[in-house]
């Protein structure tokens, strides 16, 4: 049914009327859109060199004419981490699994940045990038994909941050940062699903941009960034177990839980969270490609 | 073995004119709407991507069934007026768009031009944006690399290739984006009105670049309403009309069956002409001439007075109305811009919901030939009404200098005021 819109066959005959080695000629067929279309790889691949100078560009761009440049990767979350601390910690008196509140908070704050700067770049990014998708063809996948990859540099310095208060507090990581890496994939995944679905979305209805702002707020709520999972089993006795694993749906759950048992290692690592996460971030990441693609034919006509 | 570079097999493309929103006129409306809204928009707005066969009156077709081949080695010109689909089928060609019926196959790289310097970013320097550009343009970072000496020397911006673009005049921007551009090694490129941008040394300097391509047995399309620079880089052109193809053949054919096309097209009352620009809430019902004495005249003479009349109508919603008339000749090379805008005289702020605006050029500097107006109604800054070709008129050589003797027409595009006088001085010039 899904026929696939470009076929691009490599070896086709050249006919070198330049001069020049007869090159293997692309072939490429160009028929309407019809029905579902999944990722197209080997495109993707090919425009590898595009992706990185799309990174390149936000990189360099994003801390120009700033006087603090890269310190901004560490200075955002280092205050929330501050507000956190006395409002939650000192305030409230949110329990934060034995260790200072202010190490508890930052080690979920360093994925929920990078997620919520990921989204909130992908979001935006076919908006933002329409004047150049209307212009010249790539596959526009790579446009939300762009961010997911940038905010990877935010978190590597957010993560030197990490391990200078690490030293100051004498928290040693575990093992379990072995599995860093799982968690960061689910992260990743989680994040640019999400923005193909939304980014998408936001060309559409621009209502989505709207409600960017307060939505990511009420998101980070929602995950474990200033809140411990272990106060669910605490404040539901009867059916902890049960609300834990429904919980566990919300990718950002397992992984902010997971950042902690693998770098302060409070509780151990939380595999139910972290398979829950995985199963919802995997149908987020198809599901998101497979929208976008599906309006991907539209994208140049409504934007 | 085929020499095939594109075929183009019954291509149509479907548009949807939608989104336009009907007004209410009370505050009761008003208020009723607001609440009905957000379901209807919604509705409206997924329309936008969704076509159904039954609601078919607010669907137009930019192309029909188009269909052509292209060898490797041919220069093609699309040639057509404003919404004749040209610039659709380059989308559909360069896969910006995708195509609603029909097949295309390309064989070969292709890259494709619409806008000089697509994605450039003002923060990034010149050398960052070089690769950005190149790379967006389908170009890999070593064909850069190996290419990057020749783009920066191409685009003379040497001293400030370190330097963030938005530095940069506009003139070396585009200079610097063409450099880019002129160095992507494609089998096939699509090229939309790019030139006309940058200075005239500049522009030659490209339209050089663009026939190297062109004889070094590249395809290239090209839009453009400029017919000389359709005629100094392609063979063949393809005119294009209400989205179908209706003139396929040696260019110099084509150019002359499109300009013949457009005054036939002329002879069209502008009122009610299809193929216009704008939002429509006032429109141009009609242009004329008049001469010095108030009488309706189809040639004028270089030198007299002579006055465009433009007729209008529009909806009564108020608003500063703006007009102008562009003055081109016959091969679309625009010559003046007269706009009320740009004479102090305000007399516009209560133009009548009708009437007619007239604009007395007192002395008429142009040498015989024919030429075209454009005519052009904006409304608060936005654009109401745009109507190419919208008359044509034919100026007889006349006394221009009042000395009986006159220039001859293609000796020059204007007839300017002048002195001469003649200073003496030591003689330099020695033996």
């Amino acid at each position: 049914m899904a026929t696939p819109l470009i076929e691009t066959q490599r070896p086709t005959a050249a006919p070198s009327s330049n001069g020049r080695s007869p090159a293997p000629m692309p072939h490429t067929v160009i028929v309407p859109p019809s029905g579902w279309r999944l990722v197209n790889w080997k495109e993707l691949v090919e425009y590898r060199d595009l992706v990185a100078q799309f990174v390149l560009r936000d990189v360099s761009a994003m801390y120009k004419q700033t006087v603090l440049g890269y310190a901004w990767a560490i200075i955002r979350p280092f205050v929330s981490m501050i507000v956190f601390t006395v409002i939650f910690g000192n305030l409230a008196d949110v329990p934060s699994d034995g260790v200072p509140y202010a190490l508890f908070s930052f080690a979920g704050l360093l994925p929920w940045t990078y997620f919520s700067g990921s989204l909130n770049g992908s979001v935006g990014s076919l908006l933002a990038q329409r004047s150049v998708f209307t212009k010249v063809y790539f596959p526009r996948l790579i446009i939300p994909l762009t961010p997911a990859l940038t905010a990877l540099i935010d978190l590597a310095i957010a993560g030197i941050m990490l391990g200078g208060m690490m030293v100051y507090f004498g928290v040693v990581p575990t093992w379990n940062a072995l599995f860093l890496p799982v968690l960061i994939l689910i992260m990743m995944a989680t994040a640019v699903g999400t923005g193909f679905w939304l980014s998408s979305l936001a060309l559409q209805y621009r209502d989505v941009s709207q409600a960017m702002g307060f939505g990511v707020q009420l998101l980070m709520y929602a995950a474990p960034v200033v809140w411990p999972v272990s106060l669910i089993a605490e404040k539901f006795p009867e059916n902890g177990e049960l609300i834990r694993m429904v919980y566990g749906l919300y990718p950002m759950a397992g992984v902010i839980e997971g950042f902690r048992s693998a770098l302060i290692g409070t509780i151990p690592m939380p595999w139910d969270l972290i398979g829950m996460g995985a199963l919802s971030a995997s149908i987020l990441l198809f599901t998101g490609a497979l929208y976008f693609r599906r309006s991907e034919p539209t994208f140049a006509d409504v934007a | 073995m085929s020499n095939l570079a594109i075929r183009v097999d019954g291509i149509g493309k479907q548009y949807r004119i939608g989104l336009k929103e009907e007004r209410s006129e009370t505050l009761a409306g008003a208020a009723a709407k607001l609440i009905k809204s957000p379901v209807k928009r919604l509705q409206q707005l997924r329309s936008l991507s969704s076509f159904r066969e039954d609601e078919a009156d607010d669907i137009v077709w930019a192309l029909r069934d188009v269909s052509f081949t292209v060898n490797h080695g041919e220069a093609v010109g699309l040639i057509g007026r404003n919404g004749a689909g040209k610039s659709t089928l380059l989308k559909v060609l360069s896969r910006i768009t995708e195509p609603s019926r029909g097949r295309i196959e390309l064989y070969g790289r292709v890259a494709s031009l619409l806008e000089v310097g697509t994605g450039f970013n003002a923060e990034l320097t010149g050398r960052e944006n070089a690769y950005l550009n190149g790379a967006i343009l389908g170009m890999k970072k070593a064909e850069v690399d190996r290419k990057f000496d020749e783009i920066v020397a191409f685009s003379g911006v040497e001293t400030y290739i370190d330097t963030p673009v938005k530095r940069y005049s506009s003139g070396m921007r585009v200079r610097l984006a063409f450099a880019v551009a002129a160095h992507l090694e494609p089998e096939i490129l699509l090229v939309d009105e790019v030139l006309a941008v940058g200075d005239v040394a500049f522009q030659k300097k490209c339209l050089g670049k663009m026939d190297d391509v062109a004889h070094e047995g590249r395809t290239v399309v090209f839009v453009s309403h400029h017919m000389s620079m359709i005629q100094a880089l392609c063979t063949r052109g393809i005119v294009l009309d209400g989205g179908s193809v209706a003139f396929d053949g040696p260019v110099e054919h084509a150019i002359s069956r499109y300009l013949r096309g457009m005054e036939e097209g002329a002879q069209v009352d502008v009122g009610s002409r299809p193929d216009r620009e704008g939002d429509g809430t006032a429109r141009c019902t009609g242009v004329w001439l008049e001469d010095e004495s108030g009488h309706r005249v189809e040639n004028v003479v270089s030198g007299a007075p002579m006055t465009v009349c433009l007729a209008y109508e529009s909806d009564g919603g108020g608003g500063k109305l703006d007009f102008a008339i562009g003055i081109y000749d016959q091969l679309g090379m625009s010559l003046a811009h007269n706009g009320t805008r740009y004479v102090s005289v305000d007399v516009t702020s209560a133009a009548p919901r009708s009437g007619v605006a007239r604009c007395t050029i007192p002395r008429l500097a142009l040498p015989a030939g024919e030429y075209f107006l454009n005519t052009s109604i904006t409304r608060d800054g936005r654009r109401a009404d745009r109507v190419e070709r919208a008359a044509s008129f034919f100026v007889d050589a006349g006394d221009f200098y009042g000395s009986g003797k006159i220039p001859a027409a293609k000796s020059g595009r204007f007839l300017l005021d002048y002195d001469w006088d003649v200073v003496e001085t030591d003689a330099v010039i020695s033996s």
